[in-house]
This record gives structure tokens, sequence and C-alpha cells, in this order.
């Protein structure tokens, strides 16, 4: 029993009260108006965290976001493997973002699936001052002739394009009559619209509804229905991921019609309305199509959480009481099949990690959806928030953790540095950037948006490697080794 | 169930278990509309032929895997280098999460850096308030020495001007009017991340030569016996610049490195986080310009601050990454001849013992065919040495290299028997690789990380040099460099040649006779 553990309630309300004081102090006075509104302590009962969000970051902060083209060709659009994407400005975004985000797929990557390549239009000087317009047509002509067995291509707006006014959706037009009604889609995700990826998300949704669908209606579906087809709506199969959890499904009984977008095909996006039920893992990134086809088809759609057993137990049931009882026994059968792995898993490594605590800051859904995880490996969650998170989010978060953790909305760099220094979590789970700076100051590090390169973390198979991996970031010997045994 | 707490399997063997397998056929037969086998097989072969080959070729708009990266990153590159910088990019935010990301990815470090966070409304109006609030926060937060500020694409679009923002800014108290902000206009639609980085050293040279845009007089060169360091966009910067840096001592020559990023991106893991660290002084900066030289370690990564500094009196060298006993040699006689110092007795033993390496494992890459691509400098670099070895440079491309540098490589190629069947690519991406690879087999590549999808394709061996590499660790902390640093090279060259004669060479009763312990 740690220190930080004997605290009261009120103590660590009061320390964290002061830790924000002591962060905004640094700022000139407007700026530290600001970010007093994202910062705060959750209080048992709310219905939110008390915190600001989805607001314009503060320039000069080092803010940790990215903006509304990486939401788009990075998160939602970029994994349809059978379509390519093109990442239409200068070079850099889609070299950035090449392959970068461990979308897995299955395909000859060059031939009939295209996630690990970078296809870009290259803008020059004079793309800028002409307009790119002619160049993307050609582009599109030298697609067809180079990558016949594409499905589908995708145009993802970098940042000048909306600057200089060029028409992404009449070239996209005119080459989809061209080629006898193949799907092209125009997304104007350039990456200064709106405040963080988040925009992003929903503009490359509303391009599916609007590029993808309604380009459908009427057609019939490529399968024949059955009373139990969902889709997987906002798994990115990182490490795997919607793998695991497919699995899962399927062993209930259900039919999984469609995967978006990890290891998604146009094939599945244009099957989805036909689908019985979304289950929707990133709310955040695709709740925007769950509620387009919960109107214009009358999908239902319904949240799941498949990090740790707890909340994958609880995700099956709520998921299989949207369906008959034989999907309900499959429920409890694939519930009963895995316990005793899990009581293994947790067996193994819960001792190793017993009240350990964790500080996150990552996007999507994470900061509330591996609270559970953590708790089921006996860890405590003390600090959580979202790069890019609304309202609906930080309500949402109140399900899941505790009175007195600290909230902190688009965190800078400095707050981030500054509340892991004085909290001393056992453990920090962010991003790449944040990965080394953590680690230079001797804390344990997990990277929560790639897994470290690890993988899947979903589902009970991704379980196991969760609290495998955790237990080597904490109790790794490099640790004790941080202090040189001569410094003071 | 294939899971199991006492063997935890991840992904490199959780999916390939049979309850997977079949998910994975299931979910394509019946939901992925995928292309019948035989038709994916002819696509993949014509891939390989001379007619994609030709198609791929005349390729006018579209770019397939690029081997470049924009402006703004070489600015970022460049401006961590001074002593506790931070460089500020004045545009999107989201560029900015990228730069960071890419150079953590590579150097398994920090960097820290931040933007003005424009968005629709400075799009409309211009981002002058960014600026304004954006250097007010950096300073105040991040306390550094010098803002060094560059731009997105965004911010060259609207045609803000930095010149004037920043003026405004510190009228309106943002920073001191006495702090440094040296800037740059890096239009990530022009050149790639080697330009960027060229001027990002122009502006900071400029800055505190010319008299810091009209603040302060500008300084009078009084010439000493100095000699100035250029490294250029290098992803081994951490173990060349200290590479260099003893070069110098052993030969006891004044040196003044610029942008020196070499500790800044190799921090020690102490329990304590340290935003900057070492980099090129303020002050030796601005006495840099009193240099009796300027040494370039690579001319395309310097195109314009190499003749700015020629405008200023001093010498200026441009090498071409020099890797090797003849590059090296170059280089040493240069820093010799302009210092009027002798080389020293050390580096000359070293040269000995590259030399000594050279002899005794040259017959192992004698012939051997290379394709090369990464920077228009690493690559010239690596097909000298290669020639130097006996090996045969057959295909050099840089994306991001132009009619002058294919030029060069030509005349490197002309000026030995082994550049006789050698080609140059200036201004070509790794799809045009990939056909050369089917078409005109080598025997290995060289190349960064990406290039390991070349490896998987065409099934030439990839030996990593070049940026980025993501997935070997602590590459960068070696130098390619010097005497010591081509000796890395060669070793990672053999270590590649000899892993694939061992993959080749061990089926049993089959052709393991050739699996020789003593090479």
């Amino acid at each position: 029993m740690s220190v930080a553990q004997a605290e009261s309630i009120e103590d660590i309300k009061a320390r964290n009260k002061e830790l924000i004081q002591e962060v905004l102090k640094v700022y000139p006075e407007k700026t530290a108006k600001r970010r007093a509104k994202h910062l705060g302590t959750f209080e048992d009962g709310k219905p939110d965290c008390g915190v600001k969000s989805n607001i314009k970051s503060i320039p000069g902060v080092m803010t940790i976001r990215g903006c509304a083209y990486a939401g788009s060709k990075g998160v939602v659009w970029g994994p349809i493997k059978d379509m390519i994407h093109i990442s239409h400005g200068p070079v850099g975004c889609g070299q950035y973002s090449w392959a970068s985000r461990r979308n897995y797929y299955i395909g000859t990557t060059g031939i009939d699936t295209f996630g690990t390549m970078q296809f870009t239009s290259d803008f020059q000087e004079k793309d800028i001052v002409f307009g790119g317009d002619k160049k993307l047509a050609k582009i599109m002509d030298e697609i067809q002739d180079l990558f016949p067995l594409n499905k589908g291509i995708t145009v993802q707006s970098e940042c000048p394009i909306g600057l200089i006014g060029d028409d992404i959706e009449a070239v996209s037009k005119a080459k989809s009559k061209e080629y006898e009604g193949k799907t092209i889609v125009p997304v104007r995700c350039e990456g200064f619209r709106g405040v963080s990826q988040s925009l992003g998300h929903h503009i490359a949704n509303d391009a599916v509804r609007d590029w993808v669908f309604d380009k459908m209606d009427g057609k019939p579906a490529r399968f024949e229905s059955t009373p139990y087809d969902v889709a997987i709506i906002g798994d990115y199969n990182i490490g795997g991921d919607a793998w695991s959890s497919r699995i899962l499904l399927e062993e209930m009984g259900l039919r999984v019609v469609a995967q978006w977008s990890g290891d998604g095909t146009i094939a599945e996006l244009e099957a989805t309305p036909k689908a019985k039920l979304n289950v929707l893992h990133c709310y955040r990134s695709m709740n925007y199509i769950s509620r387009h086809m919960e109107e214009k088809y009358g999908i239902p759609w319904c949240e799941y959480n498949f990090f740790g057993p707890s909340k994958i137990e609880e995700s099956l049931r709520k998921i299989a009481s949207h369906f008959d009882d034989k999907i309900k026994e499959g429920a409890e059968r694939v519930i009963a099949k895995y316990r005793p792995l899990m009581d293994a898993v947790i067996a193994k490594y819960r001792p190793r990690l017993e009240g350990k605590r964790v500080m996150l800051f990552v996007g999507g859904l994470r900061p509330r959806h591996v609270i559970g995880a953590y708790e089921d490996l006996g860890m405590e969650v003390v600090g959580t928030g979202y790069e890019f998170g609304h309202n609906d989010d930080y309500q949402r978060t109140s399900h899941y953790v505790k009175d007195g953790t600290l909230i902190y909305d688009d965190v800078t760099g400095f707050e981030f540095e500054k509340f892991v220094e004085k909290i001393q979590p056992d453990l920090v789970g962010s991003g790449i950037k944040e990965k080394y700076v953590f680690q230079k100051m001797g804390v344990p590090f997990r990277q929560m948006h790639s897994w470290d390169y690890s993988g899947p973390y979903h589902g009970y198979d991704g379980f196991a490697i969760f609290a495998r991996d955790m237990d080597m970031a904490i109790n790794s010997p490099v640790w004790k080794m941080a202090k040189a045994p001569w410094a003071a | 169930m294939p899971q199991n707490a006492d063997n935890v399997l991840d992904h490199f063997n959780l999916f390939r278990q049979p309850e997977y397998k079949e998910m994975f056929e299931n979910k394509k037969k019946n939901f992925e509309n995928p292309v019948a086998d035989a038709e994916l097989e002819r696509v993949r072969e014509w891939t390989k032929t001379e007619e994609y080959k030709e198609k791929n070729f005349a390729r006018e708009a579209l770019t397939v895997n690029p081997a470049k990266a924009c402006q703004p990153l070489g600015a970022v590159f460049a401006a961590v280098g001074f002593e506790s910088t931070l460089p500020f990019v004045h545009g999107s935010q989201g560029c900015v999460a990228y730069y960071r990301s890419h150079f953590s990815r590579h150097f398994k470090e920090p960097t820290s850096c931040v933007s003005s966070s424009m968005t629709e409304d400075a799009a409309v109006f211009g981002g002058l308030n960014n600026m304004i609030d954006g250097l007010a926060n950096a300073y105040n937060m991040y306390k550094p020495k010098m803002i060094s500020v560059s731009t997105t694409c965004m911010a060259e679009v609207i045609g803000d001007d930095l010149n004037a923002f920043i003026k405004t800014s510190k009228e309106k108290g943002s920073v001191p009017q006495e702090f440094d902000v040296p800037f740059a206009h890096t239009p990530a639609f022009v050149g790639s991340h080697i330009t960027g980085y060229d001027n990002v050293i122009k502006g900071v040279l400029e800055h505190f030569w010319d008299g810091k845009a009209g603040t302060a007089p500008a300084l009078e060169r009084q010439p000493n016996n100095s000699i100035n360091f250029l490294g250029g966009f290098d992803g081994y910067t951490v173990g060349n610049m200290r590479e260099v840096k003893r070069i110098f001592e052993s030969m006891g020559v004044e040196y003044t490195l610029l942008g020196d990023n070499s500790d800044v991106w190799d921090t020690p893991t102490d329990g304590e986080f340290r935003m900057y660290d070492g980099g090129t002084k303020l002050e030796d900066v601005a006495n840099a310009l009193h240099a009796k030289a300027t040494i370039s370690m690579q001319e395309f990564c310097t195109e314009k601050t190499l003749p700015y500094i020629k405008t200023k009196g001093q010498e200026v060298v441009a090498l071409n990454h020099p890797v090797g006993v003849a590059a090296t040699d170059k280089f040493l006689m240069e820093i010799s001849r302009i210092s009027g110092k002798p080389i020293s007795a050390e580096l000359t033993k070293e040269r000995g013992r590259l030399v000594d390496a050279i002899a005794d494992s040259s017959a192992h890459i004698h012939g051997k065919k290379f394709a090369i691509y990464g920077d228009p400098d690493l690559c010239y670099g690596l097909a000298a040495f290669l020639m130097e070895l006996g090996g045969e440079p057959v295909h050099v491309l840089a994306t991001n290299g132009g009619k002058a540098w294919a030029e060069k490589v030509q005349a490197l190629f002309d000026s030995s028997p082994f550049g006789k069947n050698c080609h140059v690519y200036p201004n070509k991406d790794l799809w045009h690789m990939r056909s050369l690879l089917f078409t005109e087999p080598v025997d290995f590549l060289i190349g960064n990380t990406y290039g390991k999808y070349l490896d998987r394709d065409t099934g030439t061996p990839l030996i990593r040099i070049g940026f980025p590499i993501f997935d070997r660790h602590h590459k960068h902390r070696y130098p390619v460099w010097g005497y010591q640093g081509s000796m890395n090279v060669l070793v990672w060259i053999l270590d590649a040649i000899f892993e694939d004669i061992d993959r080749n060479t061990n089926v049993v009763a089959k052709s393991d006779y050739s699996f020789d312990i003593i090479r």
C-alpha cells in the first residue's frame, strides 16, 4: 500500500486542484483562462467529467492532436484495403501516415489490396498556381492503367485543395462515369478544417453516406440475408483487433457481414445497410454513419467494449439482447468457453500488477474503454483525457472513472509532463510523441494507439496479450537502472 | 482455442491458428467480393514484365511510394540542432503531430515542436493572431533560448508573411524584442525535406549575421581559422556528428558544427526529460560568420545556404555524403588544406584499418549488383563506396534528385568500369524501383524501412541504410561518415550478404554442403 493509495479521496481532489492551478500559472493570462476549462477532477454522480471539449487548440502550447486529414485518410478510409486512397496535395501528409497505424489486412499488396502503399499527387508549385484538377484526372487514369484490380478510389484532400478552389467532386463524378460507375469518393478533409482529427472522421463518414450508400440504394445484397447479420463498426484492426473481436461474434452465432474499416472492403461497406444490427466499438469516429443507418435504413446500433473480460462479458450479453435465445445462449457459451483462459491470465498477471496506477491520454474510445481491462488486472486509472473527445465522450466516461480521477482534455505537452511528474503513476498509456518523454523520466509506458507494435488487445485473445504487455512494461528491470548508484 | 496464459500468442502467431485461418477464408469468400485467384495471379505476373515497366515509367501525374518527405520536416530537423531552440511551425497543427511522430519513430526519442494551430478562420483572415498567441505561449511554457519559425503549406498558400508577423508579435509583447526568432518559408509543394533543411539553416544564419531582421546591426566578418560544418538532413546525425567532432579534434582544428542535433536526439534515461540538450550555441552561430570556410557534407541539402555563406567571403566546400576510403580522404584533405593542419596519425591509421577490412572482405562484394534509393547525396556517397568495393550500383534512384544530381551520378558511373551498366533515376519513386527490380534484377537493395515492401515483392534482400528506419533499432547511433563510419556501412553490407548466403545454403542434403562455418 503506497502512500499515494493511502490518500483519501478528499486529499486526491485537493491535490488535483492544486496541480491544475500550478500548471496554469505558467500560461499567459488569456491562455490560462482557456486551458482551465479543459482540466478538472471527476466528481462522483456527475453526468460528465466537468471539462469543456472539442474546442480549438491554443497556438504554441504543443497540442498532441492531429488534423482532419489524419481522421479521414489515416483513420476511417485508409484501412479500406481494396480501394486506392490518393493523398491529394503535397507529399508530406501521405508520407507521415504511410502504413504507420498497423491496420492489418490480408491481400496481395499492390495487386488487389493497397493498404500499405502511399499514393499521392505530390503537388508542386505549378499545381498550387494553376489548380490540381487536371492532374487529379490524369492520376485516376494512371491508377486504372497500373492497378486494374482496384475496386474504387478516394481523394483525401490536404490543406491546399480547399484553399485553391479545386473541384474534386466534379473530377470524381466525371471519372466515375467514364469508368462505368466506378466508386470514386472525393473527401474534403483538409487539415485546417475543424479542431482535430475528429472533424475528419465526421467528413469521412459523410463521404461514405453520399458517395457509397446513395449510389447503392435499391441494389440487392451480394448474399442471402440472415436474421443474425451484424456489422463491426469502428474497429480499425490495429494489430488484428477486429479479428479477435469478429471471432467472438461468430462463435456466439452471429454473422459478421462487414468490418469498418480495418481489413475492410468496398463490398463490405456496400453490404452494411443490409445488416440487422451495427455493433459500434469506436463511438467517436463512427457514430455519425451509425446514426445515419438507423435513420435511413432502420438499423439499430449498439455500443460495445471488448477490452478485458468484464467489459467483454457485459458487451456480449448486450449485443445478444438484440437477438433471440439462440444468440443469447451463444453469448453464454462463449463467456463460459473463455472463462478458464481469463482466470488463468488474471491469476498469472494480477499479482504482478495489483494496485498499480495508470494515467492515460489517448484518442477515440480508449480513454474510457481500456479502464475496465486495467481494473480486471487490479490496476487503477488515476488520470485520463481525450485528444479529440466531445462532450458525449465525457458523459460516457463518467460511467468508467472513479471519483477523484484527474481529467485533462486536449492536454498540452507541458501539462501532461507536470501531471505525471507530480502524480508519479506506475504506467502511462499514450502515443509515440509522448512515449520517450515519460520513459526518460523513468516512467513505464505503453503506446495505446499502436499497442506498441504488439496486439491485438481486443477480445479474449487480445486480453492475454494486453496483460502480458502491461506486465512487461511495468516490471521491466530497466526502470531500476535509471538512477546511477553513485547519483544522489 | 489457441490463446494460452502460459504461452501468450500475439499477432505473429495467433492469426496463423486454424480458427483464424478459417475465419479469414469465410470472410473473403462470403463478403469481400474478391478478385478471382487466376486474375490476381495474371495481374501479379503482369506487373513483373517489361510491358508493365514501360507503362509505369510513362506515368506523369501519379506518385506511388515516394522516397521523400516535405520541406517542413527538414525545417524541424534543422531547428532542433540549435541550443535550447523550439521549432515553431506556422500553419495547421496536424502537420506537427506528423513530424514529431516521424522523428520519434526513427530516433526512438522525443521530438519537441509546436504549431500555431491555424484553422478555417485563419485560412480566411490569415494567421497573425495565431502567431501572436503562439509565440507568447511557447515562450512562456517551454522557455526556449530561440524559437525557429517555419511554415506548412497552408500558411504558404494563403501567403502569410513571417517577417511582418514576427515583428508584429514582438510589438505586441509575445516575446522580448531582443529574443531570437529566425524564420524560413518552407512550402511543402517545393522541393522536399532536404530543401526545408537548407531554408532553415540559411534563415538562422541570415538572422544572426544580417542584423536580426533589422533589429540589430549586421555583423562585420573578421576572418579566423575556424571551419564551419553542415551535416545536411541525416538519419545518422547522432552518430555522425560525434564522429565529425572527433575527426576535427583529432586534427586540432577549430570548428563549429552548425545545427548539431546529436544530443537532443540522444538523451539519457535517468529520471529527467530534457526538452533541450546540446545543440549549436547561439553565440557560436553568430561567430560562425568569421570562419575561414564552411564544409557541407551534403551538397543537395545546402544549395541555398552555401552560396549565401560564400557571399560573406568564406570559402565553401560541398561534398556528397562521403562514405568510403577515397571520399573520406577528400573530406580530410579539404579540412587539412583549409586549416593548414596535417591529417593526424590516428586518422591515418584508421584509414589503414578500413583498407584492411576492405581487403579482407571485398571478394564477397566484388561483382555484386546493388540498387540504391534515398536522398541525392546519400545515394551518391553509397554508390561511390560500392564501386570502391568492387560492387555495381546498377540502379540509383532519388525521388528528390534532379537533373544536376543525375548528371553528377552519371559522371561517377563513367569514372569506373564498375559503373558501366549502371543507371541513375531522378524524380522516380519506389513503384518505379519495383519495376526495375523485376526487369533488371540485382542482388541487394539499399534503402530505408519502406524498402521492405520491395524486398517482399521482388525477393531482393534489403540493406537498411537511409531515413527513416522504423523497423530496426539504434542504427542512427552509428556514424556512417569518416573511416570508422564507413566501416559500419561495410559491416552492414557484409552482414546482409552473409545472411543471404546462409539462407540459400541451409537445406539439409540439398544445399548445405556450402553451409560453411568459415567465410
